[in-house]
């Protein structure tokens, strides 16, 4: 059969050179869409917001009394430990250390069999999941970080730091956080391929997260040996180097190493997720969904 | 050479069920079990059967998110299971019962997203969506929230962002489902019109008769996999068994009466209803009734096309 002669269709085979410039606008458009979608719920970002405030101080006045008991713990000032809570409960929601985000739409779409629909689309799963998480990232850093922050800092002597170059490092880690946070949460949510519904996995994840992002409690105050793996884990990632960066805790060489783990998590994380990706779909067009 | 090319294409599942408390037994089902057939560029195919027939495995497959077990099948020229992603940029999928549209943003967001996604030239895109709003009569829509819609604009919206990347082949999969008499009307007004000026080829999947009688010159009636239909409307009459139906006003009440070529199928006072093959000419039955009873009125109904696939269902089920 001639294949060649295929008047009206556009060329097959690779797209014209933009291709990257074109793939780039795609999950721009994407990144921009979550965030405005987010930004439509006023009254549940309030009311989170409003929830992320009370824990802050639930929490602050406990490390408080904590940190009078025992000064200096795990070599925390106590003006640390009240900021170590805010930038926690910044973070909390915007690094989706619960879980959430991108993974509540996808396990939907499982459920209701709308992620065949995704496959008819000409768009990367994961790049198209990645940029939206993106999006809802950057609105959540805004309205449910900065606000529950700002009122902390009203009524808390907070460790705020001056330097911008520590601003950046920090923002920049919040960014791999998301990242290392994305890649978790993709491996878990790729499970309902095979579990058909993701949320026992994530359940468990939700624990694990809790306990070794430092959302409870700063990782290093782990005993024996717990403390020594805490902090290699991908999920210290997802709060610890982040607000220890804030805290001044990790500057100079320190910095680009707290950085630099987690970018290399981040790295394996994603790829892991494209393998999995990869046999996730095998298995849908070879054996059926 | 035709736009889609099916040989003999199968598809089987495997089915694990519970036999015991461990112990577990494999069955093979068919869920298509050797197709064949050939869809030219510009046609407008109905694809029918009842619920588990094959439609939507076969759907699957011309779109490339399943592989066949085995057999020949290319779009457009291609392997599909092989070039998903080219082909997608080729071919638009319309589901009644889901959705591709950004939930929470209004419609025009996702048309904007679709324009990124397939990368539609600037003016093509105006020109497309002109023409879209203009038939679906989306103008007062493209600012609400999708979830605002109610189902009949959602799936005029879904519609538009199927076609805005002018594909080749559109695929419809119950595309009126739930929708009222004045939306079903204007959807397949707006696919004949895509059909007919666009010339893209459509395939249709429905339970809703008059969506094929409307729009499609060939339906496909397909059951446990094969094809047991493939032809015109009036060539399904035939192989439908379908009846004709002659309705006799007699002079008084009386038991079913006997004419030859025809039978009594229901008897209500002086009326009597009689059922005769569709291809046979009424005249004679006529004849035989006015010969040999007092006849004060009749009239002929033609068949229902319903009632033509609900009996080739059922006979299909029980051969």
């Amino acid at each position: 059969m001639p294949v060649s002669a295929k008047p009206g269709g556009p060329p097959r085979g690779r797209p014209p050179r933009t291709a990257t410039a074109g793939a780039a606008r795609v999950y721009l458009a994407v990144a921009a869409g979550s965030f405005r979608r987010y930004s439509t719920y006023r009254a549940a970002t309030l009311a989170g917001a409003f929830t992320n405030t009370v824990f802050g101080f639930i929490l602050a006045y406990s490390f408080l009394a904590l940190w009078q008991a025992r000064p200096g713990l795990g070599g925390y000032d106590t003006a640390q430990a009240v900021t170590y809570i805010w930038v926690s409960q910044a973070l909390l929601v915007t690094v989706a250390v619960w879980g959430g985000g991108f993974q509540d739409d996808v396990q939907e779409r499982f459920r209701t069999g709308d992620i065949a629909v995704d496959l008819y689309r000409p768009v990367d799963f994961q790049g198209w999941w990645l940029a939206g998480d993106l999006g809802r990232a950057g609105f959540h850093l805004v309205a449910r970080g900065a606000a529950p922050m700002i009122a902390g800092a009203l009524v808390f002597d907070l460790r705020v730091p001056h330097d911008p170059l520590v601003w950046a490092g920090f923002l920049l880690s919040v960014l791999l956080a998301v990242l290392v946070s994305f890649g978790l949460r993709y491996l878990v949510v790729l499970t309902g391929f095979w579990l058909h519904d993701s949320d026992g996995v994530r359940s468990v994840m939700l624990v694990v997260s809790m306990f070794f992002s430092g959302m409870l409690l700063p990782i290093g105050l782990f005993p024996g040996l717990l403390g020594e793996i805490a902090p290699l884990l991908p999920w210290a990632s997802l709060v610890q180097v982040p607000t220890d960066v804030f805290l001044e805790r990790s500057t100079g060489a320190g910095l680009l190493g707290a950085l630099g783990f987690q970018a290399a998590w981040a790295v394996v994380l994603l790829a892991l997720g494209r393998i999995v990706q990869l046999l996730a779909t095998r298995r849908v067009v070879v054996q059926g969904g | 050479m035709a736009l889609i090319e099916l040989e003999d294409v199968r598809r089987s599942f495997t089915v694990r069920t519970r036999t015991g408390r461990l112990r577990r037994e494999k069955r093979e089902v068919h869920a298509v079990d050797g197709l064949t057939f050939d869809i030219e560029a510009g046609a407008c195919v109905g694809y029918i059967g009842p619920n588990g027939a094959g439609k939507s495995t076969t759907i699957k497959m011309l779109t490339g998110i399943l592989v066949p077990s085995s057999g020949q099948l290319r779009v457009a020229g291609v392997d599909p299971a092989r070039e998903r992603t080219a082909l997608a940029r080729r071919i638009g999928v319309v589901f009644g019962q889901r959705t591709t549209l950004w939930w929470d943003l209004p419609l025009r967001d996702s048309y904007e997203l679709a324009r990124r996604i397939y990368r539609i030239p600037d003016a093509r895109y105006r020109a497309n969506l002109d023409r879209c709003v203009e038939l679906l009569e989306l103008g007062g829509l493209l600012d609400t929230p999708v979830r605002q819609l109610s189902l009949g604009q959602r799936m005029r919206g879904d519609l538009a962002a199927a076609l805005l990347h002018d594909p080749q082949v559109l695929y419809l999969d119950e595309p009126t489902i739930g929708l009222d008499v004045v939306s079903k009307g204007r959807v397949r007004e707006f696919l004949r019109q895509v059909n007919r000026e666009q010339g893209t080829t459509v395939l249709l999947t429905t339970h809703d008769l008059v969506d094929i009688e409307q729009l499609c010159d060939r339906v496909m009636v397909i059951d446990h996999g094969r094809l047991v239909h493939d032809g015109d409307l009036a060539g399904l009459h035939a192989v439908g068994m379908s009846e004709r139906t002659l309705v006799v006003d007699l002079a008084e009440a009386r038991p079913p009466i006997e004419v030859a070529g025809a039978r009594v199928v229901k008897v209500d006072g002086p009326r009597q209803w009689l059922a005769f093959p569709a291809q046979q000419s009424a005249a004679p039955v006529v004849a035989a009734v006015a010969e040999r009873y007092p006849l004060v009125d009749l009239s002929v109904r033609e068949p229902a096309i319903e009632d033509v696939i609900a009996k080739m269902y059922a006979r299909v089920a029980i051969g």
